[in-house]
């Protein structure tokens, strides 16, 4: 009997500035199989299909249980983890290629540090006065938590922003990620002090405005955030926080 | 007088909360990280935190939680630095709270506590089952503010290859590598502090994430630190095995009444809802009544070992028992559990809600580590260490929920301690090192990149991984474990022989990777030679040959230091401060 085997395309490009290639693999099929294997494998014997001699494959990948948010990828034309992506449950050949909406800088590698500029514009954390023991925190009731907890899951994969039409340089449209966590911190009972600031540096160009409620977000996201419930509510929160500017001169 | 700098090398729990207190202080901090900080290892920790809050009216102490630890360590940590990590624990979940974390609340809207094993208590506040994403991330933002306020710099995608020694032999900075551009720059400091992580990469396939190799300990431990208890290696019971890696399936999933069992005959053709309980064999609970599927990992591991390779019960022949979560409500198991469970989902492809899961022990975690005084400082002067990569707080074996809290402590100790060393340091004759350290970086670079060989890095890694798994985790003999020392060596040998398919100077994984596999493979040897000299058995380490602890011999630590020899590291062995609390026999089948 042949030996069951995996065919992958995978686009290569050696720099930001090299021109892109695809190259073939042909591997030995085993069970339990998924992307990052696949590239485990390649890079073990990094021979293409055509039996020409390539280099291993650059991708970012780190946790492989789809809880760090490295390993972001286009797979058949899906952004998604390629560590949770089963190559039995893909279509093959399997077309592999890196995000299109950041920075390239090897392979599948992109650069997605605008995630965290991002973060850090809109100040998304919990002033704390200080480290030293001050007592128990706020009283948070399980309703609460549970609603806050899955948007504190985002793994900043930004799968959301790869799949959105409005997030691209003629925007500068921040993405659904980084609105989600406006909303996470305007929800803590200390967060919230630093609500109307984060709800300003949403107001302008690349701010909220900018979504055009393709819902792709939602779609696309790995960890099931309820993106568009966050984009309704802190767009109404952004409007709300225009008028009083407003009205404040 | 200008504000010292420290550098600190690794994002995950234990770094970040070096880089808070540091910051907090008024002290500039360069925060290194081979990942963007977020994506660190400590997002894999599920199961939660343990403190001893006493919130179930329990009568839960810290003394309690220090005594559960040690017994759980077998009485190989130092005790003073496990008693104060224990008592400072109730005030880290406070703040943690204060930060942000999403703990999972008991109607009151206090913080809600479950079981972990090695212990009786309710002591561990969770967020979900994703208690180390969450953690990590309360603790990311907070050093966002200090990055935003000027006070950190980030270097992310930068990997440490060594430390800066002056001629007094104290660090003075370190050198490292842009893994996207390939350049190798020298940082200066007055002290730096490591917190690496683990090494699960030794071993192969592990629960750990990619990063954890154990690289950045190694080169130290190359450059004269002590390494301490290397062979104590955590097998964790409950894991998916994976073509890529081994997915951890949180001690949490037992913590809310998770059963292990096997069909009590082999190759019960039954499906698995018309096997009655009569005819399950729930090992656990029947061996271990007391403390059930909570006992420790090393002792649950052992038992499915036995269960699976001595009784032959193993599900359908394979190595695999099941866990299951199939009594528990569904409402209960998505509200405290579902991140673990979405992971089986995913990548088993079965509800875990419905059927029982099948799991078997993988390597988790490393309670070995850089040896570190009670002030979290190595036996070179200006390294620190805290978290996974140091040895301190965990003996011979970890309990659960102990690792979250072992990092944070660990990193709000090392940093102030940092700090203190570090004012007003002058380098000797105004030379720090910096340029000869670089020379010497360069020359391995420049040697690897050329090197005309034709072994496949890749290729030796799982050689490595192979013989590691196969000799030095669950149950260890003398015999393998010389094996696998030699084997070791002739990878070590065959390295030298390494071809780079990739000679590019441009995010170059390769070579990247080729410079960490030497780490591993030197950092190896402290796991397999002080495995084989330590005769006895203790917490993870294991000999059936050996059966019984030996306090009188082995109640000591072991210290590893580098001698570039063919025989490998020296051995000496540091008497256990065991002050408080006196060594007893170690056994969960009866109340300890």
């Amino acid at each position: 009997m042949a030996n069951k085997t995996v065919t992958l395309e995978i686009k290569r490009q050696a720099s930001p500035d090299a021109p892109a290639v695809w190259e073939n693999f042909e591997l030995e099929w085993r069970p339990g199989m998924n992307v990052i294997s696949a590239m485990m494998e390649i890079a073990a014997n990094p021979v293409t299909a055509e039996g020409k001699p390539t280099t291993p494959i650059t991708y970012d990948s780190n946790c492989l249980e789809e809880i760090c948010g490295s390993c972001a990828m286009r797979i058949n034309g899906k952004a998604r983890m390629a560590c949770s992506a089963l190559i039995d449950n893909l279509e093959q050949p399997i077309r592999i290629e890196p995000l299109s909406k950041f920075p390239l800088v090897r392979d599948l590698q992109v650069d997605r540090h605008v995630l965290f500029e991002n973060l850090m514009a809109v100040k998304a954390w919990v002033p704390v006065d200080g480290t030293y023991d001050l007592g128990s925190g706020p009283r948070v009731f399980p309703q609460q938590q549970e609603a806050n907890y899955p948007l504190s899951n985002c793994i900043s994969c930004c799968c959301c922003m790869e799949v959105c039409p409005q997030f691209n340089e003629d925007t500068d449209f921040v993405g659904a990620a980084t609105i989600a966590q406006v909303k996470l911190f305007n929800n803590h009972p200390t967060g919230k002090v630093f609500k109307e600031d984060r709800l300003r540096a949403l107001a302008g160009d690349g701010g909220i405005q900018e979504c055009g409620f393709a819902q792709n977000c939602v779609e696309a996201c790995p960890k099931g955030i309820p993106l568009t419930d966050a984009i309704s509510d802190v767009s109404r929160d952004v409007t709300i926080q225009k008028a009083k500017d407003f009205l404040r001169g | 007088m200008a504000s010292p700098r420290i550098i600190v090398v690794g994002g995950g729990l234990a770094g970040l909360a070096a880089v808070i207190k540091i910051a907090e202080a008024g002290g500039i901090v360069d925060l290194f990280s081979i990942v963007p900080v977020k994506r660190s290892h400590s997002v894999c920790a599920q199961g939660g935190i343990n403190a001893a809050k006493n919130l179930k009216g329990e009568g839960d102490t810290t003394d309690k939680h220090f005594d559960d630890t040690i017994y759980g360590g077998d009485f190989l940590a130092n005790q003073t630095p496990v008693k104060a990590m224990c008592e400072a624990a109730p005030a880290i979940i406070d703040l943690l709270d204060r930060m942000g974390v999403p703990f999972n609340r008991t109607p009151e809207g206090l913080l809600d506590f479950r079981r972990f094993g090695g212990t009786l208590y309710n002591r561990t506040a969770f967020a979900g089952a994703t208690t180390g994403q969450q953690l990590l991330y309360a603790l990311d933002e907070q050093v966002r503010r200090y990055e935003s306020a000027g006070l950190v710099k980030k270097y992310e995608g930068w990997e440490f290859l060594s430390a800066v020694l002056d001629s007094r032999g104290a660090a003075r900075g370190i050198t490292a590598l842009d893994l996207r551009t390939m350049e190798l720059r020298s940082f200066p400091a007055e002290a730096i502090i490591l917190a690496t992580g683990g090494n699960g990469a030794l071993f192969g396939k592990s629960t750990n994430s990619v990063v954890c190799t154990g690289s950045a300990q190694s080169a130290i431990f190359q450059q004269g630190a002590y390494y301490a208890n290397g062979e104590f290696i955590q097998v964790h019971p409950t894991c998916i095995p994976g073509e890529d890696k081994l997915r951890l399936m949180s001690e949490s999933a037992r913590g809310e009444g998770g059963r292990v069992w096997v069909p009590r005959t082999a190759g019960d053709k039954r499906p698995i809802k018309q096997i009655p309980d009569s005819d399950r064999f729930y090992f656990l609970e029947e061996w271990y009544p007391k403390y059930g599927n909570l006992v420790p990992r090393d002792v649950a591991t052992r038992a499915i070992h036995k269960v699976v390779y001595e009784l032959g019960l193993g599900l359908d022949g394979q190595p695999m028992v099941y866990l299951d979560l199939t009594h528990i409500d569904r409402a209960t198991l998505n509200r405290k559990l579902e991140g673990i469970l979405e992971i089986y989902e995913k990548f088993v492809g079965d509800d875990p809600r419905d059927v029982p899961m099948k799991i078997f022990p993988g390597m988790h975690y490393t309670m070995g580590g850089l040896w570190v005084d009670f002030n979290q400082m190595t036996n070179i002067p200006g390294i620190f260490a805290a978290g996974e990569c140091e040895y301190q707080y965990h003996g011979a074996n970890r309990l659960g929920a102990n690792s979250l809290v072992s990092c944070i402590f660990g990193g709000f100790r090392a940093g102030p301690n940092a700090l203190h060393y570090s004012h007003g340091l002058e380098c000797p004759d105004g030379n720090c090192g910096d340029a000869s350290e670089l020379a010497r970086q360069a020359e391995i670079n420049g040697k690897l990149l050329k090197n005309e060989g034709t072994e496949n890095p890749f290729r030796l890694w799982r050689e490595l991984g192979q013989t590691m798994t196969e000799h030095a985790t669950v149950i260890r003999y003398n015999k393998g474990l010389k094996q696998a020392d030699e084997k070791v060596v002739e990878l070590l040998e065959r390295f030298k022989n390494v071809n780079l398919s990739d000679r590019s100077q441009w995010a170059n994984t390769s070579f990247a990777f080729a410079r960490q596999l030497k780490n591993m493979l030197e950092l190896s040897r402290t796991i397999t030679l002080g495995a084989l000299l330590r005769d006895e058995s203790r917490g993870a380490h294991y000999k059936p040959d050996f059966p019984d602890r030996n306090d009188e011999k082995f109640l000591k630590t072991t210290k590893a230091s580098f001698t570039g020899l063919p025989e490998g590291p020296k051995f000496e062995y540091e008497e256990v401060d065991t002050q408080y609390i006196k060594p007893r026999p170690r056994r969960y089948d009866a109340t300890k």
